[in-house]
């Protein structure tokens, strides 16, 4: 727990969600996984954005969920949407034809230009952890405007070499894109410790912004690649009473419902 | 189009070794019929799904399965699909072979097979390994532009098994809410099996809902409940309280033996299922 800006104490996930949803601005159209992001996307809808159209891979266009969703095909998801649509919609119509502006993603492990794993760790024919996949992230990489990564950051899950490349980031250098991608591809990794950009003639991930409570040398420290930084790092400012109340709320409200029993059907 | 139970659509339709397709993402996810493979002991199965989820965790760790098509594969919002995990990484109870996708590809693989197409085409897995590993992803040259697309063959499974809210006695089904890849894998299937919440005298389906008509459906079977866990929109909530606490009884063989020779195996059908884990206060 780190004080606020009104003095309060909030956790590294509160902080990576608050910076999170401030990225979001208001119209934009955002293709959200669970999660994280998700409480992000939600939170900037209820604070500084309320014509975000959040769009789940369930093919929930434009919902409006009270609380959050466990699973990314939740009934509040549907019930609150403006349009539901098939997968292979979603996936051809919507993000294929380049109708989202952000994507937000999650991975295991990310390297210096963005690229995603999520597939595994260790060889893939012998794994040490096999993880759930890549689902819809390989096309979100690759079509979404810009991509947006939350992640909180070690050596672990920031490294030299990926085991497995689930979605494509950067190349090297600003050159073009694998496979002519239409989307941007990543723009910024939120972490626990601040906000990572990709640096215009390398396009490697550099610390471009820090929470007031950790110093460049942390960051560095929790990065398995030698961490470049901006030329000025700037200072995130902490959570606002505000967003932190809102955020805390919309928690609450998510434990509750997820928790309730339901009556089986007989 | 007959209409029958459960047990005498499974018994009558999938065989040992079938490609079989449970469908529904995240909504309608025919767990009854999962159950029903278990209990008749399939074995050698093809699963092919989406997303890998509960259905298939338990279909996988009671040893049905030797081979799975698949594009995520985990308990939603909770955490790892612990014996589809166990399969991969140990080969127990039964080695299982993977055929890795992104859900834009098994998207488009569906689409192809419901056309009768030879393949799909996306623009899709740029710059991934997903093509490294799974050879039946390839590429094409537009005949028009030069560009270099992917393509995943179709999928055309032997079985494909939905649940649906309703049918009627004639055996068109009615499907609303959030759809996943139903309509698509089930007419990409060579026999189609649907269960439904109930059989009514009139189907009253809005326009544009999705019907899936008599004459592409191979049989019916109502089983009440037939998604739970997961949810049937106008029946049932999702009870996303069984999926957390699921996490726990997967992570450990034993206790997934124990649930699975209790509720499953021990059962005679889902309605019998149902009030034992009725009983046990619906935790797993």
């Amino acid at each position: 727990m780190t004080a606020s800006a009104d003095g309060g104490p909030w956790t590294p996930d509160e902080m990576m969600t608050v910076t999170a949803a401030r990225m979001l601005w208001n119209g934009c159209v955002c293709f959200v996984g669970i999660g994280l992001p998700s409480a992000a996307a939600n939170l900037a809808r209820l604070l500084h954005a309320p014509d975000i159209v959040l769009i789940y891979e369930s093919g929930t266009i434009g919902t409006r969920p009270g609380v959050l969703p466990l699973s990314i095909g939740d009934g509040e998801l549907a019930e609150t949407a403006t349009a539901v649509v098939s997968l292979p919609e979603i996936f051809a119509f919507w993000l294929q034809a380049g109708r989202i502006d952000v994507g937000f993603l999650g991975a295991a492990q990310i390297d210096r230009y963005g690229n995603l794993n999520s597939t595994v760790i260790g060889p893939y024919a012998r794994p040490k952890t096999r993880l759930p996949g890549a689902g819809g992230a390989p096309e979100m990489a690759s079509h979404a405007r810009e991509v947006f990564v939350v992640l909180k950051q070690s050596p672990r899950a920031f490294v030299t070499t990926l085991d497995f490349v689930s979605s494509a980031g950067l190349c090297a250098g600003g050159a073009p894109r694998a496979g002519g991608a239409a989307g941007r591809g990543p723009q910024a990794i939120i972490t626990d410790f601040g906000i990572l950009r990709p640096a215009p003639d390398t396009s490697e991930f550099v610390l471009v912004a820090r929470y007031e409570h950790v110093t460049v040398a942390d960051a560095v420290a929790a990065t398995g690649w030698p961490l470049g930084t901006a030329t000025t790092v700037t200072v995130v400012p902490p959570p606002t009473t505000e967003e932190l109340t809102v955020l805390r709320e919309l928690h609450r409200r998510t434990r509750e419902a997820h928790n309730r029993p339901v009556q089986l059907p007989v | 189009m007959p209409i029958l139970t459960l047990q005498q659509a499974v018994c009558q339709h999938v065989r040992d070794g079938d490609s079989v397709a449970l469908e529904g993402f995240t909504h309608l996810i025919p767990f009854a019929a999962g159950h029903e493979l278990i209990r008749q002991r399939r074995r050698g199965l093809h699963l092919i799904r989406m997303t890998p989820d509960l259905v298939y965790d338990q279909m996988i760790g009671a040893g049905c399965a030797g081979r799975l098509t698949f594009s995520w594969g985990g308990n939603p919002g909770v955490g790892s699909a612990h014996r589809v995990r166990d399969a991969i990484e140990n080969g127990w109870p039964a080695p299982l072979e993977i055929n890795e996708h992104s859900h834009a590809g098994m998207a488009a693989a569906y689409t192809a097979g419901a056309a009768r197409l030879p393949f799909g085409l996306l623009r899709g897995y740029l710059g991934t390994d997903l093509a490294r590993v799974n050879p039946s992803i390839r590429t094409v040259t537009c005949p028009y532009s030069g560009e270099r697309l992917a393509t995943v063959p179709a999928l055309n499974p032997d079985v494909t098994i939905l649940h649906a809210q309703k049918a009627d006695r004639a055996g068109n089904v009615l499907i609303t809410g959030i759809l996943g890849a139903q309509k698509e894998a089930g007419l990409a299937a060579r026999k189609l099996l649907v269960t439904v919440e109930e059989i009514v005298e009139d189907l009253a389906a809005p326009m544009n809902a999705v019907v899936l008509p008599h004459w592409v459906v191979t049989a019916v079977a109502c089983v009440p409940g037939g998604a739970w866990p997961s949810y049937a929109r106008g029946y049932y909530p999702r009870d996303n309280a069984f999926y957390i606490a699921w996490d726990e009884v997967a992570r450990d063989r034993g206790r997934f033996a124990s649930w699975l020779d209790r509720y499953v195996l021990g059962t005679a059908d889902f309605a019998d299922f149902l009030a034992a884990q009725r009983a046990a206060g619906g935790a797993p």
